[in-house]
């Protein structure tokens, strides 16, 4: 009854590494992870945690080695193409930078009717649905024969969400889709991410390298470092008030807006490093 | 919301005119008088070729005994060659079986060099070793040598010796378009079309086939003149089928009569001559058009690309009791602009002021495009190409940064104010070790002999935490993380004693982690060296840790100055207000999902509520 929607279960991820009989990269080793339907799980960490390998891997972008990523109950760790084509309608994508995810080359319009088409979806409704998408993401109606240079960063994220919704997906893969954006397009970005899904109920792996951004958005907080979850739990409870000795470090370091409790901050994160090393 | 005013960077908020931006690449070449000519010739060429068996006057095979190397009369307007056939209608045959040899040898080698360069750099793995491989060898292979092979085998046919001559000139087309894939591939629009569920022959239709199909009709034009030139170099041997009129055999016929009848040559090394010119100068002109499609800035920046006027807006400064020490800077009215495209200018920094004084730390904040870079790239005097201090002063220690002349200014930058870039790694030479990039600029400044500056550079890399400086002093940057590249830099920026340090951005790139550890080190350098600083970021948590005072710029302006605690703690222009309550930090955590709306059950009706 209580299925999560995407599980991941102790998935090692290996890129095979260059040159004969050389050992391959770890990317991921044994990790596990569970997104229910209409829940928006965070995923933090730094660079090289394997953050972004642990969303690709649910993509199917990254090879998976071991382990098995179930999505309502069925393995798709090693999903071939056309089975692949199928889950394109569940699962979707957001990616980092609204730059490169955007054939430049090609309108808007034709960006989002791409999924449409291939799902061999009418014309006339499918511009019908890129209307409504470019309302949910709040787009100006006209934005369509236009190209994606003449969008800011903050709209082409728009329109990268729209793409992902255009066939009302259940699961949106965000990696880290608000780090390239300015301070107050990031906010403004991140509360279309929170209405869409309360619209939709659409589920969110949200990955990001910044714990104020994950604690904003997310329902539950997973934490990476080196390849591994070292903390997963409650996001109210792993951003304010961190268990494990990294997640900690990760919290102390993040410098806090305000002169004073900054001058706090670090020095209680120069005690915890004394501690920690102690 | 969605209304495009708070377009971060106003240059991309500019729409240019959606017809100048998809002129379509023939008009833009008909435009261009050498394409055009050339073009013009070569359909000229290709009308008469086509028409050959209605415009030439006689049969180009037929010999007239009695009419040898006649000279041009009315029977024949060029006159007849060695064997009595009339010249117009040889030449006018020749085009015919030039051009469609030439022809042949370029779809040949486009089909096998197309089709090879796409399966390899998209495909890559097996495929694409393989094709490599296969390619390698043809390239190896020298390509007259094995046409001359081949006319011994299979006999003198212009057809086969083209058709191989095509498999020899398809590693042009096969490394041009496997370049181009390998590049798109790993593009993220070309995952996130993945992702979407296209097939891998539409995604090489859409995504990447429009990415080289403009180089592949350049290399045609190209391969397309090789092919002609090798071929008419095999007929003028003597090696093609007598019975196949070419403009090669033309020219080896007018050859062995050179002295009798030296017109004959002038014909058909005239068509080859033009042909191949223009055709070389058509693939020029494609490729200029095309290049200059791709930086359409220059056009685009002829647009009134004015930000909306802030104009005459007093900015607000908090009191503050004046400044704590000596200024070292004073920038006062700075304005930056940069050179447009039709000579006029476009301000990015309009009359800004602020002074920092030793010992005190500036924070320059703002949004990407509110010019926070250029006026701290105005102090070090690197503005990039197209930019120049457009009015205002610089004063630093009393001289006028803005006025000094490049060599005066080439004594301050590096030893009296230093710089710490925003990516480390660029900013590294990658070809010498650390401790030479650190040595050599306190050789030239302090004017150390290399034993002393090497001593000094191990105990600045010492002082920036660097846990074992011999090994990193020997290293090179590829070999040290990011955090570490950055304190190498603040080592460097240190190492002459600077007065003033401009930091740009210094910890953007690195790791929340790291971030917190080089601000650590800034600080107490800062304090110890007594350094004036003016920091550029973006980011408010680095300004609560590090900054005595802030200015908060928007589209080039300072919107408000003040110290740190009362710019925080009473922001008074909208604009700063706006930013600070941007900030996450402050808003609630989102608690946990509410439990009855989750589970399949739920499935049913949200598909049905989307639509």
């Amino acid at each position: 009854m209580n299925q999560p929607l995407l599980d991941i279960q102790n998935v090692t991820v290996e890129y095979p590494a260059k040159g004969f009989r050389a050992k391959p990269f770890r990317a991921l080793s044994n990790v596990s992870l569970d997104v229910r339907a209409g829940e928006c799980v965070g995923l933090v960490g730094e660079s090289g945690s394997g953050k972004t390998t642990l969303g690709r891997a649910v993509l199917g972008l990254a090879p998976v080695t071991e382990g098995k990523v179930l999505f309502r109950g069925q393995d798709i760790a090693h999903a071939g193409r056309s089975e692949r084509r199928e889950l394109a309608t569940d699962i979707q994508v957001v990616f980092q930078d609204p730059y490169t995810s955007l054939n430049p080359s090609r309108t808007v319009e034709q960006i989002l009717a791409e999924p449409l088409t291939v799902r061999k979806v009418p014309r006339s409704e499918s511009s019908k649905r890129i209307k409504a998408l470019f309302e949910m993401v709040r787009l100006p109606a006209d934005s369509g024969n236009r190209l994606p240079r003449e969008f800011s960063g903050g709209q082409r994220q728009r329109i990268a969400i729209a793409r992902a919704l255009a066939l009302k997906p259940e699961l949106i893969v965000c990696d880290e889709p608000v780090s390239a954006l300015d301070l107050s397009t990031q906010a403004r970005v991140l509360e279309l991410f929170k209405d869409i899904q309360e619209q939709t109920h659409v589920a969110y792996l949200f990955v990001s390298h910044d714990l104020e951004v994950v604690r904003h958005i997310s329902h539950r907080v997973a934490v990476m470092y080196r390849g591994d979850i070292v903390e997963f739990g409650d996001g109210d409870q792993v951003t304010s008030a961190p268990r494990h000795p990294y997640t900690q470090r990760l919290f102390f370091a993040a410098p806090v807006a305000d002169p004073e409790a900054q001058a706090q901050r670090r020095e209680e994160r120069h005690r915890l490093l004394a501690e920690q090393t102690a | 919301m969605s209304t495009p005013v708070h377009a971060p960077n106003p240059q991309l908020a500019v729409i240019p005119p959606e017809a100048a931006a998809k002129a379509s690449l023939l008009r833009r070449v008909l435009r261009n008088p050498l394409a055009l000519g050339s073009l013009l010739f070569l359909a000229v060429i290709i009308v008469s070729a086509v028409a050959a068996p209605l415009l030439a006057p006689h049969n180009p095979n037929t010999a007239d005994i009695s009419a040898v190397l006649s000279s041009p009369d009315s029977g024949h307007l060029l006159g007849t060659d060695g064997a009595g056939r009339d010249v117009l209608s040889r030449l006018l045959f020749g085009a015919q079986f030039s051009l469609a040899g030439a022809l042949l040898a370029l779809v040949t080698s486009i089909v096998i060099g197309v089709t090879g360069g796409l399966l390899a750099g998209y495909y890559g793995k097996w495929i694409d070793t393989a094709s490599t491989w296969v390619i390698s060898m043809l390239m190896a292979l020298p390509a007259i040598i094995v046409l001359l092979a081949a006319r011994a085998v299979v006999g003198p046919s212009l057809w086969a010796s083209m058709l191989i001559f095509g498999v020899m000139l398809s590693p042009a087309f096969f490394r041009l378009v496997y370049a181009s894939v390998s590049a798109v591939r790993n593009e993220l629009y070309v995952d996130a079309a993945r992702v979407s569920g296209l097939s891998d022959t539409r995604i090489i239709g859409i995504h990447i086939l429009t990415v080289v199909r403009a180089p592949i009709v350049v290399q045609s034009a190209i391969v397309g003149g090789v092919a002609l030139a090798v071929q008419s170099g095999l007929e003028f041997l003597g090696l093609g089928d007598i019975n196949v009129p070419t403009w090669g055999q033309m020219l080896s016929d007018g050859f062995t009569n050179l002295y009798t009848a030296p017109l004959l040559i002038i014909w058909p090394a005239l068509a080859i001559g033009l042909t191949l010119i223009s055709l070389t100068l058509l693939a020029n002109s494609l490729r200029d058009e095309l290049e200059r499609s791709n930086a359409p800035r220059r056009r685009r920046r002829k647009q009134p690309a004015e930000q909306p006027a802030v104009v005459g807006e007093e900015v607000m400064r908090h009191d503050d009791g004046g400044l704590a020490g000596e200024a070292v800077l004073r920038i006062e009215n700075l304005s930056v602009g940069y050179e447009t495209g039709d000579g006029g200018t476009k301000r990015v920094v309009h009359d800004v002021s602020l002074t920092v004084a030793r010992g005190e730390v500036h924070g320059l904040v703002g949004e990407s495009g509110s010019g926070k870079t250029q006026t701290a790239w105005s102090a070090l005097r690197l503005l990039p190409e197209g930019g120049r201090i457009t009015g205002g002063s610089i004063f630093f220690h009393g001289d006028d940064l803005a006025a000094l002349n490049e060599k005066d200014m080439e004594k301050i930058r590096g030893s009296r104010i230093a710089y710490i870039p925003q990516e480390p790694m660029s900013n590294l030479d990658p070809s010498f070790t650390i401790g030479s990039q650190l040595v050599e600029p306190m050789r030239i400044c302090l004017r150390m002999s290399k034993k002393e500056a090497t001593t000094r550079a191990l105990a600045l890399l010492a002082r920036v935490g660097i846990p074992n400086p011999e090994r990193t002093f020997a290293a090179y940057p590829h070999q040290v993380s990011g955090g570490m590249a950055q304190r190498v830099l603040i080592a460097g920026a240190i190492s002459c004693n600077p007065d003033l340090l401009i930091a740009d951005e210094p910890t953007t790139a690195l790791d929340v982690t790291v971030q917190a550890e080089v601000l650590d080190l800034l600080r107490d350098l800062q304090s110890e060296f007594r350094m004036a600083v003016i920091l550029v970021t973006h980011n408010f948590g680095v300004v609560a840790d590090l900054c005595d005072r802030v200015s908060v710029m928007r589209l080039g302006r300072i919107v408000e100055t003040g110290p740190t605690r009362s710019i925080f703690a009473y922001p008074r222009h909208p604009y700063t207000r706006e930013l600070l309550g941007a900030i996450l930090g402050e808003t609630s955590p989102r608690g946990p999902l509410a439990t009855f709306d989750a589970g399949p059950s739920a499935s049913p009706s949200r598909k049905g509520a989307l639509r």
